[in-house]
């Protein structure tokens, strides 16, 4: 099929409308972020600079604790790759949509808005991946997601405190809006939940647990409680095709 | 700070690149492994869940508020709202408790 540039941009606006939603969702959490960056001792600009580039929010949130606490690089790129490494099966999943005509160029530039978000609503498309479509849930997206940085660590010292102290808890909120619904549906994915926020509780109140890093922290939970899960309740064929 | 913040950026950035650009430029075929399969299929719950609980509690000033925030984004998660609206409405929660405890 060739494409026409007004087919591009249909898809782009089709992608720009549906990324709208993506983009206030995002500008409320990354607020929350900004101002935990300017807290933590940084300009606007390295917040926004870390946003622009990153464009993920555990990840994000957990590198501004582990820059605080003086983290190795080491730890610093191995905490990043255990708590995005969801991201390389969103991209395993892309990679399987994919038109052979598109040229791949296009691949390096998808890749960058490969979010949660933005993964669950191009994944869902019939048919072959239009990466004009996604260029435009990005277009929505990454500003949001940006500029919602920026703004927080603009203004999140003019702001009173029991109005930050209340923005703390939203990427929590977000999280469990991420794993709660799925938890409801699989009985696995309960399991591993509830297991990890026990595993987790647990190293926060432990004497020798307690001094491992939290970058660390998650690195073990993680590996141990979806290994576990991987090898008690492996994915039956067509599953993976929707993680 | 220790390190050089713009080293820890460059570093943290390129990594979470690379996971996202390396499988979507190299991978043209269906991964086979059905314990590599599943072990990513579980990774997000497990490292969201461990990185929430207990986290959440001391997230605001109060923990009894963070508390209820908590419990707030537990139901509303339950009853398949929004990723904004859930978040949203633990904020609002933390905002009215910590008014009143």
């Amino acid at each position: 099929m060739v494409e026409t540039t007004q087919s591009r941009g249909a898809a782009w606006r089709k992608g720009v409308q549906d990324g709208i939603p993506i983009g206030l969702g995002y500008f409320a959490v990354s607020f929350a972020f900004g101002i935990m960056a300017k807290e933590a001792g940084m300009t606007v600009f390295q917040a926004g600079l870390i946003s622009i580039t990153n464009l993920t929010s555990a990840g994000q949130f957990a590198a501004v604790g582990l820059m605080v606490s003086g983290a190795s690089y080491a730890e610093m790129a191995l905490t990043q790759l255990i708590i995005n490494l969801r991201y390389c099966l969103m991209s395993c999943a892309l990679s399987q949509k994919w038109d052979p005509a598109v040229p791949s160029f296009h691949r390096f530039l998808v890749a960058h808005g490969v979010t949660d978000e933005i993964f669950g609503v191009s994944i869902l498309k019939e048919g072959h991946l239009n990466p004009w479509f996604n260029y435009g849930l990005m277009s929505a997206a990454v500003p949001g997601w940006v500029g919602g940085t920026v703004i927080g660590a603009l203004c999140g010292a003019i702001l009173p405190e029991s109005l930050t102290s209340a923005l703390g808890i939203a990427i929590y909120g977000m999280f469990l809006a991420i794993v709660i619904p799925p938890a409801k549906k699989e009985r696995a994915i309960a399991a591993v939940v509830i297991a990890a926020m026990v595993c987790s509780t647990v190293f926060r109140l432990t004497p020798v647990l307690k001094g491992v890093s939290s970058g660390f922290q998650i690195i073990i939970i993680t590996v141990l409680v979806a290994g576990l899960a991987a090898a008690l309740r492996p994915l039956e064929k067509e599953e993976g095709e929707e993680a | 700070m220790r390190g050089n913040i713009y080293l820890y950026i460059a570093v943290m950035a390129g990594v979470t690149y690379l996971i996202r650009v390396l499988p979507l430029t190299l991978i043209r075929k269906q991964i086979d492994n059905r314990f590599v399969q599943s072990f990513l299929y579980y990774v997000p719950y497990a490292t969201l869940s461990a990185m929430t609980f207990p986290a959440i509690l001391t997230s605001t000033t109060s923990v009894a508020a963070a508390t209820l925030g908590f419990i707030v984004a537990v139901i509303l998660a339950w009853k398949d709202k929004g990723l904004v609206t859930v978040a949203a409405f633990a904020c609002v929660t933390v905002f009215i408790a910590e008014r009143f405890l």
